[in-house]
């Protein structure tokens, strides 16, 4: 296998995706704990909360996506979990956006798909981040 | 899944290319279809377009003109002792913080099948002083109102349901123009006001005016603490203000109107969305003093809706069917009972104003209909009366509030163009008169 002649370089994630990656995770993470608030509690300001969080989650996947895309290409080859990182931030932002919808429903509609959803959006979100921030093994 | 939600997404974007229009179960409705539920609802807005040389469509035998234009968000309208015609203008609401994503991106798309016009907040006059059909004066009687919608009048007091109280005017027969300010006869619940339009309606003996509170959310999803003294109707004493409830469970009763001869309170109810596209139906009901009507917990009687949480089980036993249904999200905002002046066909029963609905992908109700009664309850099947506001995916108009003149014609507030129609019936007893013939009077 050919070394590159800078082996740190692509390495680290860069901040640019850092940053909105490792946002998600705790919004994302709120959120599917704010929806199982709701379903024990029953109250509804615990799934609007949920609601937010989730908005505000796909913020920054959204965001995060963007910068993988534009980092990845400039980047070209050498980073070779791109298409990797990139199909797990796209298929956490489809969770993101079914979360959405779920957690537009009013009152109690919302259950139980929301938290499902949420859940799943989180798992895919801690996924995508693991692969980001584990970087290149060389 | 992604199925679900693709089957539920299409819609909403292929609104335009949608199949056959299956017809609502009206009246007597004993059988609802199962609840639906997707990830997003279907949604066809209102396209408005302007009238130009169109008119509203009536039946034979009847002739449509636009008594006033260019007014600011007519709701409801009265006709008093001496002919005049007082119309509540206003577009109350719009208070409440948003709680959710959702309300941001609902409230931005219902908003485009509205007027841009602002709400008047005032009572305009029109006065057709020589009989001939024009209402050529026009004023306006009160101003600075707070979204007013319901009126009523008792004797030598003219009464008006503001968003946030109910208020009082003198009048005297034949006054153009308030004598002051109004006079408050009751505050009315107006926190929030997610449905915020109070419907009125005087008692036969004048002593109680009856107040149509909605509900502050669909079902309950600002939580049940804002739906303290919300969907119901109020019965409030004419002189010292006090209320009580009247009727509780009716989720937004929009428009009120006593039975001539028995003096039994009716109204229209708009249910509750997100069940399906023919769930729930709105409801035109005889009003049945200290009855449950549903809301939140129950609809059509003891069908129970789980998405309200904490939810009583022990309500859903209690919830009265409504007596007629008139489909599912007509949205009906008026309602007047007819008398003979209008011909035999629409003599006996009521006409109610169908604003139209949004959230249902197949476009119903943007026309007034007529119940036909005997025995002082709805008989037979629901008719067309004024149609034509909605037609080939464009929106000339949206009926709002439908009152009786009983010099013998409707009287049609539109919300959408802004407009007042009258609907006069040609003659007194040709059936089918040429189409030239001149209104009555």
């Amino acid at each position: 296998m050919a070394t590159s002649p800078h082996p740190d370089r692509y390495h680290r994630l860069n901040p640019i995706i850092a940053i909105p990656v490792a946002g998600m995770l705790p919004l994302f993470l709120g959120a599917a704990l704010s929806d199982w608030a709701y379903l024990r509690s029953e109250q509804v300001q615990w799934i609007n909360f949920g609601a937010w969080l989730n908005a505000g989650a796909m913020v920054m996947t959204g965001a995060a996506l963007l910068a993988t895309v534009v980092v990845g290409l400039m980047v070209g080859g050498t980073w070779r979990q791109w298409r990797i990182s990139l199909a797990l931030l796209a298929a956490t932002f489809l969770a993101g956006l079914l979360a959405a919808f779920a957690h537009a429903r009013d009152a109690y509609a919302t259950m139980p798909d929301a938290l499902i959803i949420s859940v799943v959006a989180f798992l895919l979100a801690l996924a995508a981040t693991w692969a980001g921030f584990r970087g290149d093994r060389r | 899944m992604t199925a679900r939600w693709a089957l539920y997404l299409a819609p909403l974007v292929l609104a335009a290319c949608s199949g056959a229009d299956e017809p609502q179960q009206t009246g007597d409705v004993t059988q609802l279809p199962q609840p639906q539920r997707g990830i997003l609802p279907s949604m066809t807005i209102a396209e408005p377009a302007d009238w130009g040389d169109r008119k509203p469509e009536v039946p034979a035998g009847f002739t449509v003109t636009a008594i006033a234009t260019d007014l600011a968000i007519p709701r409801q309208s009265i006709v008093l002792p001496n002919g005049d015609i007082l119309v509540a203008e206003g577009k109350g609401g719009g208070d409440a913080p948003a709680m959710r994503p959702k309300d941001i991106i609902a409230g931005y798309i219902k908003k485009q099948g509205t007027s841009s016009v602002e709400g008047g907040d005032r009572l305009t006059l029109l006065r057709d002083a020589d009989g001939d059909g024009t209402y050529e004066t026009r004023g306006v009687f009160a101003e600075n109102l707070d979204a007013p919608y319901g009126l009523a009048l008792i004797g030598n007091r003219l009464f008006v349901a503001n968003q946030n109280a109910l208020v009082r005017f003198d009048y005297v027969p034949g006054q153009a123009q308030a004598s002051g300010p109004p006079v408050r006869v009751a505050p009315l619940p107006a926190e929030i006001n997610h449905h915020w339009t109070k419907s009125l309606a005087a008692s036969a003996d004048g002593r109680f005016l009856y107040v149509g509170i909605g509900s502050n959310s669909n079902i309950g999803e600002r939580g049940m603490a804002v739906e303290e003294e919300r969907a119901m109707i109020w019965q409030i004493d004419a002189v010292t203000g006090a209320h009580r409830r009247y009727a509780t469970g009716l989720r937004n009763p929009t428009a009120l109107a006593i039975q001539p001869g028995t003096g039994q309170l009716w109204t229209v109810v708009n249910e509750r969305d997100e069940l399906g596209p023919d769930l729930v139906p709105d409801y035109l009901t005889a009003v049945q003093a200290g009855a449950f009507y549903g809301w939140p917990y129950a609809y059509w009687g003891a069908n129970p809706d789980r998405r309200v949480r904490p939810f009583k089980e022990e309500m859903v036993s209690r919830s009265v069917r409504p007596d007629f249904a008139l489909g599912a999200h007509v949205a009906a905002l008026g309602v007047a009972f007819s008398s003979p002046v209008m011909g035999s066909g629409f003599g006996e029963g009521a006409f109610v104003g169908m604003h139209g609905s949004w959230n249902r992908e197949q476009p119903v109700g943007y026309k007034v209909v007529f119940i036909p009664f005997r025995n002082g309850r709805p008989a037979g099947e629901m008719v067309d009366f004024v149609t034509g506001f909605h037609v080939d995916g464009q929106t000339f108009g949206r009926p709002v509030g439908v009152t009786l003149d009983p010099r013998g014609a409707l009287i049609v507030a539109d919300d959408l163009s802004n407009t007042l129609w009258r609907i006069t019936r040609n003659g007194p007893t040709v059936s089918q008169p040429p189409r030239s013939a001149a209104p009555e009077q």
